[in-house]
Order: C-alpha cells, then sequence, then structure tokens
C-alpha cells in the first residue's frame, strides 16, 4: 500500500487530484464562456435598461421603458412575423427532407461515401457567396427562376417585392444549405439502429414505409429532438440571409416595406445602424426568451413522437 | 443556421474585435520612429504618397487599413464612443460627416493647429460642411463628387433625341424639361431600356441641389414641411408612373446587371461613379457620354480626414492630413486615380481642367465635374441625413414596386423619419 505509508499529505494530494482535476480539465470553457458568453449577456441585460445611444455621451437607466416600447412596436412585430414565417416555411421542408436523404443514403448504393460526402457540401461553402448567387437567381429581370418561370408559361416574379415571394426565396437558401448537413446527423443515427430489428419486421411481413414509420422514426426521436430544437435556434437567430438578400444596398431594413425583416436584422438596424444600444439590447433579450420558449414548445412536441 | 455555427462565427467576430482594438493604439515603433495608422475605405488613392512622405520626416512611419464603407463608419462611430481603438487619422465621408461633427469633443479642433490660415484653399461649402455647431474644424477635405448626368448615345439616337453632349445638356436646362425629355425617349425607346436607373437615385440628385435639405439649420428635420422634398418626390413619381424608370435600387447586384444589360439610357453621375460604369458597361465603350446635369451644380459623395482627440499623436496626424489633403497632392491623386480634387486652387491646373475619358467618348471630365462643383449651391446637412435619404427610397421603391400609392407611401416615409429623429 504505498498509498498508506506516504502520509496523508500524499492522501490529500491524490484526492485533490481525483475530486479535483476534471474540473480544472473543464475550467477553460467555462471561463471562457464566463468571458465571452455570460459578461456580454448579462451586460446586454444592463445596458437593455438604459438608454444608451452611441452618438450621445450620456446614458440614463430607464428601467423597463425599452421592452414596453417593444411590446407596441409594430416593426418589432412584423420581424417577429417574418421571422417564424421563414422559420416555418425553411425547418419544415427541410427536415423533412433531410430525414427522406438520410434514408436514401443508408441503403446500400453505389458510390455511397461520395454522396454522404456530397450532402455536405452546401454547408461548408461561404453564407455570404450562396446568397449572393441566390438573390441573383431570383432577380427580378434578369433571374433564372424567372427565366424559368417564363419558360413554362407563368408570368415573372418580383422576388425581393414580395412578402410571401421573399420569404420562400429566403427559405430556400436556408433548406439549400442546412438539409445535407440534418441528413447527415440523422444518417448518423439510424446506422446505431440495430438490423434485427428491421429484420424482425421484414419476417413479420412490414414494408419499407411501416418499418420506416415504426422503427426508423421512433428509434430517431433523440436526434429529430435535437436537430428541431437546434434549426429553432438558428431560425430564429437568421440575419445573414435576409441582411444579404438585398446586397450591396447596406441597410438593414429587409425590402422597402420591411417584408423581410428578421428580428436578427431589426436588431442590426437599431444597433448599429441608428446606434440605439438600449433599444437594440432589449431585443436581444426579448429574442433570447422567444427562443428559449420555442425551443422548450418544440422539445414537447417532438418528444411525442413516438407515442403518435 | 446551426446555433453551433453561429456561435462559432461570434467568437471569431468577438477575437477579431479584440485584436482590432488592440491594434488601433498606436505607439512609438523600436527603432524610435512614430507610427501613423490611418482607417480608411475603399480606395482614397493616398497610397503612392505615404512613401514621399515617409522620405521628408524620416522619424514618421504610415500605416494604412482599409475596410467596407459602411462597417468603417460603425467601427469608427463605436471608437469614439468607447473611447479607444481609432486609428490616428480616419476618413470620413460627406454621408457620415454631419453625424461626427455632431461629437467635436471626439476630434482634434484644426483650428489649434493652423486651420484658419489654410480655410482658402478648399470650396467654401467642403471647408463648411466638417465645422461643428462650436466652430471646431473636425476635418480637412479630399476629394468631391460633383455631378453630371452620364447618357448612352446609342439608346438617344434610336429614340430620336439629340446624341451630341451639348445638344443634351441644352436639352434639359432643369428637371421639368429632363423628365419631359424622358416622356419623349419613352415614347420611342428601345426595347428594355429605361430613360433611367431608379426613382430615388434621381431623386437624390435633385435634392441634392436645394438650398435646404432634409434638416433646417438647426438640426431640426423639416422633411415633412420642407415643399422642395414634397416637390421632387411627387415630380419623380409622376415619371415612375410615365414609365421612365428602370425601378433599379442603387448599388443593388440587379442595378449593376443594369449596366451591362442597357436597362436605362442615362443615370446621374458623380466623378467616382465613372470608374463604376467602366467597370460594369465595358461592351459599350464610346457609346456612353457626359451631359451637364440638369439645374447646374450638386454633390454626391467625397470624404474628409480627421484626427480623433483619442490619438496619442495628434500634433503628427495633423501635419500628415494637412499634407495629404494639400492641392499639390490632391492633383496627383486626381492623376493617378480621376478622384475630384476639393481645393479650388487645382481647377485652374491644365491636368486637371483639360482631363478627357475615352471611355465616355472623350467627354471632358475635367471640366465637367469642376464646373459642377464650383456651381454647388452648399446645403446644410444634418446628423442622421443618410438614414432619411434611405428611408425616402423605401418610399420610392414602394411605390416603384406597385404596393403603395406615392401618398400612402409619403406618410408611411414620415413615420420612419419620425423613429429616426427620436
Amino acid at each position: 500500500m504505498t498509498l498508506a505509508r506516504s502520509g496523508p499529505r500524499r492522501r490529500w494530494a491524490y484526492q485533490l487530484d481525483v475530486k479535483g482535476s476534471p474540473y480544472f480539465y473543464i475550467a477553460p470553457f467555462f471561463l471562457l464562456f464566463g468571458a465571452v458568453g455570460m459578461f456580454p449577456l448579462l451586460y446586454t441585460a444592463y445596458v437593455s435598461l438604459t438608454n444608451w445611444n452611441l452618438l450621445e455621451p450620456t446614458r440614463h437607466w430607464v428601467g423597463l421603458a425599452n421592452y414596453a416600447e417593444l411590446l407596441t412596436d409594430d416593426y418589432f412585430w412584423n420581424a417577429l412575423f417574418n421571422t417564424v414565417s421563414i422559420w416555418l416555411l425553411s425547418t419544415v421542408p427541410q427536415l423533412l427532407a433531410a430525414l427522406f436523404i438520410a434514408h436514401m443514403l443508408n441503403r446500400s448504393l453505389r458510390a455511397r461515401t461520395f454522396f454522404r460526402m456530397g450532402v455536405l457540401l452546401p454547408n461548408v461553402t461561404s453564407i455570404v457567396a450562396v446568397t449572393i448567387i441566390f438573390a441573383q437567381l431570383f432577380g427580378r429581370d434578369f433571374g433564372m427562376v424567372n427565366w424559368a418561370l417564363d419558360l413554362v408559361g407563368l408570368d415573372p416574379v418580383d422576388w425581393q417585392a414580395g412578402t410571401l415571394s421573399s420569404h420562400i426565396a429566403i427559405s430556400l437558401i436556408v433548406i439549400w444549405r442546412w438539409t445535407g448537413y440534418n441528413a447527415l446527423i440523422y444518417l448518423a443515427a439510424m446506422q446505431t439502429i440495430p438490423e434485427h430489428l428491421y429484420e424482425a419486421a421484414t419476417l413479420d411481413g412490414a414494408g419499407q414505409f411501416t418499418q420506416f414509420r415504426k422503427i426508423t422514426i421512433p428509434m430517431l426521436r433523440p436526434t429529430i429532438i435535437f436537430t428541431a430544437v437546434v434549426s429553432t435556434i438558428g431560425g430564429f437567430q437568421i440575419i445573414a440571409e435576409p441582411l444579404l438578400f438585398q446586397a450591396g444596398t447596406g441597410n438593414p431594413t429587409g425590402g422597402s416595406d420591411r417584408q423581410f425583416q428578421t428580428v436578427g436584422l431589426y436588431l442590426y438596424e437599431q444597433g448599429f445602424s441608428l446606434y440605439k444600444f438600449g433599444y437594440a439590447s432589449a431585443i436581444a433579450w426579448t429574442l433570447c426568451l422567444i427562443i428559449v420558449v420555442m425551443a422548450l414548445v418544440n422539445y414537447s412536441i417532438t418528444r411525442r413522437i413516438r407515442r403518435s | 443556421m446551426s446555433a453551433a455555427k453561429l456561435r462559432l462565427l461570434v467568437g471569431v467576430l468577438a477575437v477579431g474585435v479584440l485584436t482590432a482594438g488592440c491594434g488601433g493604439s498606436s505607439g512609438s515603433s523600436g527603432d524610435g520612429r512614430v507610427t501613423l495608422t490611418l482607417n480608411l475605405f475603399g480606395n482614397m488613392g493616398f497610397k503612392d504618397l505615404y512613401a514621399k512622405y515617409e522620405a521628408a520626416h524620416p522619424n514618421i512611419k504610415i500605416v494604412e487599413r482599409t475596410s467596407a464603407y459602411n462597417d468603417h463608419h460603425r467601427n469608427l462611430a463605436a471608437h469614439l464612443a468607447t473611447g479607444s481603438g481609432a486609428a490616428d487619422v480616419e476618413g470620413i465621408d460627406t454621408g457620415f460627416i454631419a453625424q461626427f461633427r455632431a461629437q467635436p469633443e471626439r476630434f482634434v479642433d484644426l483650428r489649434k493647429h493652423g486651420a484658419d490660415g489654410l480655410k482658402d484653399r478648399w470650396l467654401p461649402w467642403k471647408w463648411q460642411a466638417s465645422v461643428a455647431k462650436n466652430g471646431a474644424q473636425i476635418g480637412y477635405g479630399t476629394d468631391v463628387g460633383g455631378l453630371a448626368m452620364c447618357y448612352r448615345r446609342d439608346l438617344f439616337e434610336k429614340a430620336g433625341l439629340p446624341t451630341e453632349r451639348d445638344e443634351v445638356s441644352k436639352l434639359w436646362p432643369d428637371w421639368a424639361s429632363y423628365f419631359e425629355a424622358g416622356r419623349k425617349y419613352t415614347a420611342n425607346k428601345p426595347e428594355g431600356a429605361s430613360f433611367f436607373d431608379g426613382g430615388a437615385q434621381i431623386f437624390n440628385a435633385m435634392i441634392g441641389q436645394a438650398e435646404t435639405g432634409y434638416y433646417d439649420s438647426s438640426d431640426h428635420v423639416v422633411v415633412a414641411t420642407n415643399p422642395v422634398v414634397r416637390s421632387a418626390y411627387d415630380e419623380v413619381l409622376k415619371a415612375v408612373a410615365d414609365g421612365e424608370s428602370a425601378k433599379l435600387v442603387g448599388s443593388s447586384p440587379a442595378w449593376n446587371t443594369g449596366f451591362a444589360k442597357s436597362q436605362f439610357a442615362t443615370i446621374a453621375c458623380p466623378a467616382w461613379m465613372l470608374a463604376k460604369i467602366q467597370d460594369q458597361a465595358k461592351a459599350f465603350a464610346g457609346k456612353w457620354d457626359i451631359a451637364a446635369i440638369p439645374g447646374g451644380g450638386g454633390n454626391w459623395g467625397g470624404s474628409y480626414l480627421t484626427v480623433p482627440a483619442q490619438s496619442k499623436h495628434a500634433k503628427e496626424a495633423v501635419d500628415l492630413i494637412t499634407w495629404l489633403t494639400a492641392p499639390e497632392q490632391q492633383i496627383e491623386v486626381f492623376k493617378a486615380h480621376g478622384i475630384l480634387p476639393s481645393t479650388v486652387a487645382t481647377y485652374e491646373k491644365p491636368e486637371v481642367k483639360n482631363l478627357k475619358n475615352a471611355f465616355f467618348n472623350d467627354a471632358p471630365v475635367g471640366q465637367v465635374f469642376t464646373t459642377a462643383a464650383l456651381n454647388l449651391k452648399p446645403q446644410y446637412q444634418g446628423p442622421r441625413a443618410g438614414d432619411i435619404q434611405t428611408a425616402i427610397r423605401d418610399a420610392i421603391n414602394r411605390v416603384e414596386e406597385g404596393k403603395q400609392d406615392g401618398p400612402q407611401a409619403w406618410e408611411q416615409m414620415l413615420k420612419d423619419v419620425e423613429r429616426i429623429e427620436q
């Protein structure tokens, strides 16, 4: 017993090593999070209670006035509507398509690795480049989408000008970038499903679709919850796509009638274009609360998947 | 976008901001030389001049950093507000000078460094635009935009309008006759080529000539009560209703495409716009030409060099901007880059006055733009003029997109302006 002979000090050091080391190893994350995550979060909360405008040297404590103003701000509700609309239009088809693609990739097909790598490609391209290219595709006069519509005899659409049309165009950018990413996550989860479940189901005479519905989906439940929550967080924070959808014009109003201004973009406009930091901080915290609520709602809905 | 990705992005940005903040403080380098940093946007044409200045001042080392237009000015606002991170010399564009002029305590007052003796170098309005309420001069002017009307000779010919630049200039002594020419053009216009690029851009050129724009001289917003604003708005929308507009938003990708696809026959063009047209409409060299702007003068763009009060080498920095903006250096910049000087004495120099541009059918650009700059009626610029301009642009776009009629868009715009004002 080396430990017993080494005396209380060595034992104490050993105890410290066993109990303390794990905390020491994970400390960098929490220290870093404290410095660049927690502190800005709390400081933003403080700023949201002031009327700090970057152009004026003074700032005053105004309590909850910024939040009260936000509740009656038409442009905020408009931005929230746009955000929810774009989120729904992008997340629902995206996750369904990802499930389908993952299911296809999970089969034995030729050059499987090639296709599996391929679905991730859109995700690693630069978001700026992608958005600018999509903005060109959806151009009013010389966009390829309108050209294609013309080929099949439909009228051209002024994609940027309309509310629904601009939401669809922006959603397609999101879908294009993130479907493959989610598909790979689903694929990874699918491969952990024991093969004998499918074999047994086949013996029982269950078809492909029944197997997908009764085995794959329930087994994927934790993964689906994960992707739904992550997509919700991402969807509510969307800012780059709508900002760049009117590239070059350099202003964050999201179209002439704010038809595609999201909450993230509205925050950016208030904070970094009008320099109203207090109000922008209030928007940031409200957005944070909305995301938490939406993530919880999402969680409780997707949790029911097995039961349905 | 996934949360992880976003967080990573934010992290990278935060590190970038931190390093930028640290790098912003300038100091003496190891060899005892003073390092002066310049934060600029775009290409202001000074790069070739630094070596010359360093040779004449062995104790000075110059470092230039550039970033995009909006990013640059937003960073500057943040650095001034937080009291650190600004460079020794900061460039400021006309669109932002009023906003920064409102905080003179954050800049070195150039009057304390002999500015009054240099005053006569500049166009009077250029000088005045960077004078703060308390009389402090916060910056020295670099270039000015001037204003002219660029037009396509070939499209004018097809539509039965005159093509020689003097006749074209005579065609539109004022805006009413410009729109009248537009109606004639539109009646016979070549397929797909409207008369002008977009209502908002024409509106900007018109307002740029007014004595009073969006502000009165005591910084009150007068958009709602200034009859000039409303009448320009109505005139432009009338022309839009007459089918004269290509309905393109300035600087957007669709607008860039519009040059290459011949979507419009005229465009209000300041001096710096010429390079843009040459880049976007390469196939139409010699078909573009330059006429006078309706109504005479007008300005769009142009910049200033300032020294933030937080600079540790304010005196050296002031010496540098005094030299960079002196007439001799402005001529160098004009010769190399075509960026129009703001110092009056240079306009008499043959190398400025006699400059021609082959792409624009050998138009006498030196003469056109110096005339425009000299004829300009100075207009008082208030702090949020740029944001107000955007609100009006959006209103005109709403009408062009067919979403609202003129009065509806006007009402909504007034509400937007009220919010900007608070």
